[in-house]
């Protein structure tokens, strides 16, 4: 029985997870890049999931902004379960491999972005220091 | 007494639920999901109560036991009230409210029946047994409230971001509440780490609601569409 409500109690959670990272991204689709972020990523247009570690390495290069913790921390937990299935389920399931794809540069975008919005949190508080 | 890691996640914890209330006040959404936000201030004062508790009789003491489990019992009721608001906001337009509470009525009268069931057949300690039996039954029907609301939510093509981040936490957290359950009866020897990962799992909740009070505006929409695992 308790092996059971495991394997249910886990897919519900996997669900769940899935659509909670997409709710977190969701926003951030639509949100332009400056050109500076766009010239130091590398991002033009659309993100692949191959920008994703290094866009990350470069957001851990910026000041942290402390509300964006733990959502950059669940992303990257997501971004680490779509190479899981990439790499094992993904390889049977062609439409899976596509779906894959597509998430994990949605979820490089979405770095892209917090690192956007630290940028400027950076700015302002050196402007803030600048002032005092 | 809990170690001093057990003090910092217990506080912590406590701290977080004092936020949310803060975060909703600051951002003039209490009233809109007062249920939640009552649950987040009977939580914070629990936490407070057992931690007077714990310290005037000590953790092995009947009395802390007793109050855990029967706060545990309140808070649990609590929540899923407070689920049950989300199913109210779910469902507002369709003016369906008096058939939600009424469900949600018979269901909660249903789950306590069953666990006096239960327990009667089970113990001699009906009183605290049940509480502990109540509590626990009413998180896997909370469980599977959240998924159907979420369910319905897909369905309904619910767009609120707000809401749909606020049941999406709770099904995140329930649905980790029960793995962990169905871990401790599969593996009891490890008492020590279920023992931890309760609590942790408990700063998730408050932290989740207050990034959705603070960083999302009532009125900001979300394709449900993009939330789908399987695309619709």
């Amino acid at each position: 029985m308790a092996t059971v409500i495991f394997l249910a109690s886990m897919a519900a959670l996997l669900q769940l997870f899935i659509s909670y990272c997409r709710s977190l991204i969701a926003p951030s689709i639509k949100q332009p890049l400056s050109a500076e972020v766009r010239d130091v990523t590398g991002i033009a247009q659309g993100a692949s999931g191959e920008d994703f570690v290094r866009v990350i390495q470069l957001l851990h290069l910026c000041p942290e902004r402390p509300e964006e913790r733990g959502h950059i921390r669940a992303i990257g937990a997501y971004f680490r379960l779509l190479n899981f299935v990439r790499s094992t389920v993904a390889r049977i399931v062609p439409a899976l491999l596509a779906w894959t794809e597509m998430e994990r540069g949605q979820c490089a975008y979405f770095a892209a972005v917090a690192l956007d919005r630290r940028i400027a949190f950076s700015r302002d508080m050196l402007a803030q220091q600048i002032d005092v | 007494m809990p170690g001093s890691i057990g003090y910092v996640i217990w506080f912590l914890g406590a701290l977080l639920e004092a936020a949310v209330v803060v975060c909703a006040i600051y951002k003039g959404v209490f009233r809109r999901y007062l249920c939640l936000n009552l649950y987040m201030l009977f939580s914070f004062l629990v936490s407070v109560g057992r931690f007077q508790v714990l310290n005037l009789y000590g953790l092995q003491s009947p009395e802390y036991a007793y109050c855990y489990f029967y706060s545990d019992a309140l808070l649990t009721i609590f929540l899923y009230l407070a689920l049950i608001t989300l199913y109210l906001h779910v469902f507002d337009e369709m003016n369906v409210d008096k058939y939600v509470r009424l469900a949600a009525v018979l269901l909660l009268a249903g789950t306590a029946l069953f666990s006096y069931g239960v327990v009667q057949q089970s113990s001699h300690r009906i009183y605290s047994h049940f509480f502990f039996e109540l509590s626990q039954n009413l998180y896997f029907v909370g469980l599977i409230l959240t998924y159907v609301l979420w369910g319905a939510i897909l369905k309904l093509r619910e767009t609120r971001a707000q809401l749909i981040q606020l049941v999406l936490s709770l099904g995140i957290y329930f649905s980790a509440f029960a793995a962990t359950y169905a871990l401790r009866n599969m593996y009891p020897n490890l008492q020590f780490i279920w023992a931890s990962i309760a609590p942790i799992l408990g700063c998730l909740l408050p932290l989740s609601w207050a990034y959705a009070f603070v960083r999302l505006s009532p009125e900001a929409r979300v394709a449900p569409a993009r939330l789908a695992v399987v695309p619709r």
